[in-house]
């Protein structure tokens, strides 16, 4: 199997999603929307940092985290991640079908992801663990509650997308959007392997 | 339903917004108000105003708009300002009541910051940035009108909390427990919370946009070390916001939650921590103090230079003490509460780092001198105001030096000593850089100049306002006069020192009149510039007609020189900008949109309803925001062409066109 190389063809070509210059500056644009992401989530992670231990008379980390529910959301999200870097393969190579079908599956990990975190959270609250219980609970309900709030938004963008896919098919500016949820969608990834380290496995070990 | 009416009398105008004052301003707006509707309904101006502006997307119309908001919020907290002066002029005064003093002196700090520096930065970011660098608009024109309604609806809220509700009264900074729901209730907090968000998010989506214009947009052959210094202030003040702001918004948004939903981050049970809340807010508000004055660097690089007549001395000097400024603002955040107690060795650490600023700030001093030093010079306001600048900023910059001193400022902390320090840095910087800025580009923005001669009236009382102002100060804060302090007994030695120093605040004031009155004098009668370029400038911005066409460049320039303009005119080229209709195609241009207004509406909308924790309103202010972000989502339509010959007939009516 030979691949021809771009240096061999003799010209450069870029993916779909950069090939039109003002999308290429809106590409630039997200990352720098995701610099500003990434220092409210340092923001959260440090207020956690800091209230972790100030559980007033609530639950600890210890006694409130259980691994299973956890476990299976890093597993839904992490797949996740991988799915869309299918879909943008497939629309690199222009097949849009491919493309839908597997933000379609991205969609639905997020959603399950979503859905067992709102499960997890509504135990936390019918246990009596609210973040009106401590400092510890209102910081872990917001660094958490973000995350999964960007999730859910995500996947409302990721529907208006093919909604538009389907109207216009891969196109310089609909290639665009989908590569900019992409970023967002791995993004969230990262984040969510740091809360799962900082917050739960930390949790546990302490 | 009398009793619905009640609780609304009660929620919407409590006793503290019902002062004779304030009910005189209620009374003026609605007049004003009256008198603004029927003038705009007889003179037919509804369908203008909106399509010429409220939709707008041009950068041009955006910073007018910015400056015409930056002025009105001058205003407003300058009369804040005169208010505070008069309570303290003599010992043991009542000029007002201690309740409206807190609110008044809250209203003063964040309103200078957040509704007059900002959008006076930004628009001069708006008016000049994408000309210097040779583009047609800036990276994303529609996020631009978005950050612009943001912060203009942002701003609105802010300030109809006096007459609807009351004011916040937890300090500029508002640390808690002062605003803590136990020691503060009402809706006065929740309306600087949600406003500072609502303009912050305005004010992140700026720095996302000008870093991007500056990074992608710049003409061809324009590299990083050929930009005019006035676009390298502004990329380093984007990317200045972009780490700064993150942090200020998940304060306040945690500050918020505890007052409406009962969390407790910051609160003096369940373990809630203060300090952390001042931790995040410095962590902001130390860059924040750079993102006032880089800018503001910028501007006095342009203005020295132009009328010195030379070019930028050690420009790349300039350049690397921009960034060293840059990066060392982020590690000097906690000596704004050295008495925190962290510790020896932390305070050791950020008050060396805070000292540490002093040389690349000295070093770009220096340079400012040098590029005067054998220069013509040409006395015009915006130089007058940059040779102000310079000793009145380092005298600031030495008082700052002194409080990073951690045994002093242990006695120097929240002492009028503080207060005169701050406002020397920025009234000696932000101010005076965002007039003299205002003055340079004004005949690139309206087409005609400011009177010189009413514009030196105006720097004159400012000036010297100024100095008889924040002297006394100093010397108050080192006889112990605190900060937020709302009267004092005779007999403190403070008297004699106040007085001159409220003296001081009416000249300044009496520098204000003049200048307003300096701006619609010029608007009326002031010289027109027909040629473009009235200082004989040196960067590209002054190689286009006054006003900028729509389109800016009829052909986009290429750049060979640091500065061009000036290099092209030596070389006698200028003729050579002069097209031939051929080099003339269509160009592309971003399209209006009623989506920023509405947008920053519904954010208005929301910001209101949660205020007063009327969750109906918030929600239909949130379907609005939901609506704008759809519809701009499945908007594929966002420019139109200009065709050749539209601009081919401009470029020759402004005989600029060979043949």
């Amino acid at each position: 199997m030979s691949v021809p190389l771009a240096e061999k063809t003799g010209q450069h070509q870029l993916p779909i999603e950069f090939a039109d210059e003002k999308e290429s500056i809106k590409i630039t644009g997200f990352w720098m929307f995701l610099v500003t992401d990434v220092l409210i989530f340092a923001s959260l992670f440090s207020t956690y940092a800091v209230m972790r231990t100030s559980v007033a008379m609530g639950p600890t980390p210890d006694q409130l985290f259980h691994m299973g529910p956890v476990m299976l959301e890093t597993i839904l999200l992490l797949t996740s991640s991988f799915t869309i870097g299918l879909g943008v393969y497939f629309m690199r190579k222009g097949q849009v079908r491919a493309l839908m079908g597997w933000m379609i599956v991205t969609i639905l990990l997020g959603a399950g992801f979503v859905g067992t975190e709102i499960h997890d959270f509504v135990t936390f609250a019918q246990q009596g663990a609210t973040w009106h219980t401590s400092a510890f609970l209102s910081a872990f309900d917001i660094l958490v509650g973000t995350h999964g709030a960007h999730v859910t938004f995500g996947i409302f963008w990721a529907i208006t997308l093919l909604f538009q896919l389907r109207k216009r098919g891969i196109t310089p500016q609909t290639a665009r959007k989908v590569y900019t949820y992409s970023l967002y969608w791995h993004f969230l990834d990262i984040v969510w392997i740091f809360i799962y380290t900082f917050v739960y496995l930390n949790g546990k070990i302490v | 339903m009398p009793s619905f009416v009640t609780y609304l009398i009660h929620t919407l105008f409590p006793p503290t917004v019902r002062y004779p004052d304030i009910l005189l301003i209620d009374a003026g707006l609605i007049v004003g108000a009256i008198g603004l509707v029927g003038f705009l309904t007889k003179t037919h101006r509804w369908g203008w105003l909106w399509r010429e502006w409220l939709t707008t997307v041009d950068h041009k119309k955006i910073a007018v708009m910015y400056l015409i908001s930056a002025i009105v919020m001058l205003f407003r907290g300058g009369i804040d300002a005169e208010m505070l002066r008069a309570q303290l002029a003599m010992p043991s005064v009542h000029f007002m009541p201690a309740i409206q003093y807190d609110e008044v002196f809250t209203t003063h700090g964040t309103i200078m910051i957040f509704f007059m520096a900002m959008p006076f930065i930004f628009a001069l970011f708006n008016a000049v940035i994408p000309l210097m660098i040779g583009a047609r608009d800036v990276a994303f024109p529609r996020v631009n009108a978005m950050s612009f309604w943001l912060f203009a609806f942002g701003a609105i809220l802010f300030n109809i909390s006096f007459i609807i509700g009351g004011s916040p009264d937890a300090g500029w900074t508002a640390y808690p427990p002062y605003t803590g729901l136990a020691f503060n209730p009402g809706p006065g907090e929740n309306y600087y919370f949600l406003a500072l968000i609502i303009a912050g998010m305005g004010t992140t989506m700026t720095g996302i946009n000008f870093l991007v214009t500056t990074i992608r947009m710049r003409a061809p052959g324009m590299t990083l070390m050929k930009m005019p210094m006035f676009v390298w202030a502004t990329m380093v003040t984007s990317a200045l916001i972009l780490f700064a702001f993150p942090p200020l918004t998940v304060a306040l948004a945690m500050s918020l939650f505890d007052r409406l939903f009962g969390s407790s981050f910051f609160t003096l049970t369940r373990g809630g921590m203060p300090m952390m809340y001042v931790n995040l807010f410095w962590l902001f508000g130390h860059p924040e103090v750079y993102i006032l004055v880089i800018p503001l660097f910028g501007v006095f690089s342009e203005v020295v230079a132009t009328f010195s007549r030379k070019a930028l001395f050690g420009y790349p000097l300039m350049v690397v003490s921009i960034l060293a400024i840059m990066f060392l603002s982020y590690g000097t955040w906690v000596h704004h509460f050295f008495t925190m107690g962290a510790g020896p060795g932390v305070n050791a650490f950020f008050g060396l780092s805070t000292m540490l600023i002093a040389i690349p700030t000295g070093v770009k001093i220096f340079n400012w001198i040098f590029t005067m030093w054998g220069g013509r010079i040409k006395m015009t306001v915006a130089m007058l105001y940059q040779m102000a600048f310079i000793p009145t900023f380092v005298i600031g910059g030495a008082s700052g030096v002194m409080l990073a001193v951690v045994p002093a400022d242990y006695q120097l902390h929240n002492t009028y000593f503080l207060i005169a320090h701050f406002h020397n840095v920025i009234i000696g910087g932000t101010l005076f850089g965002l007039l003299s800025g205002m003055y340079y580009w004004w005949p690139k923005m309206f087409g005609m100049k400011l009177n010189e001669r009413q514009g030196k009236v105006a720097f004159w009382l400012f000036f010297i306002g100024f100095w008889i102002t924040f002297t006394p100060q100093y010397l108050l804060g080192l006889k112990g006069m605190t900060r937020r302090l709302y009267t004092y007994p005779a007999g403190l030695g403070w008297h004699e020192l106040n007085v001159i120093s409220t003296v001081g605040a009416w000249i300044m004031g009496a520098g204000f009149v003049v200048l307003v009155y300096n701006v619609v004098w010029s608007l009326l009668y002031g010289e027109r510039d027909v040629t473009g370029d009235p200082w004989d400038g040196r960067t590209l911005e002054w190689s286009l007609p006054s006003p900028v066409p729509e389109y800016n460049f009829a052909r986009i320039p290429v750049v060979h020189e640091r500065d061009e303009w000036w290099a092209m005119k030596q070389k006698g080229q200028t003729m050579a900008h002069a097209l031939r209709p051929e080099d003339v195609h269509d160009i592309e241009l971003p399209k209006n949109t009623p989506v920023p207004f509405l947008l920053g509406a519904s954010f208005f909308v929301v910001g209101f309803g949660m205020t007063f924790k009327w969750w109906p309103i918030a929600i239909v202010g949130m379907l609005g925001v939901i609506a704008c972000l759809l519809y701009s989502g499945f908007d594929y339509d966002d420019h139109h062409h200009l065709e050749a010959d539209v601009v081919r007939q401009t470029e020759a009516s402004l005989g600029r066109l060979q043949g």
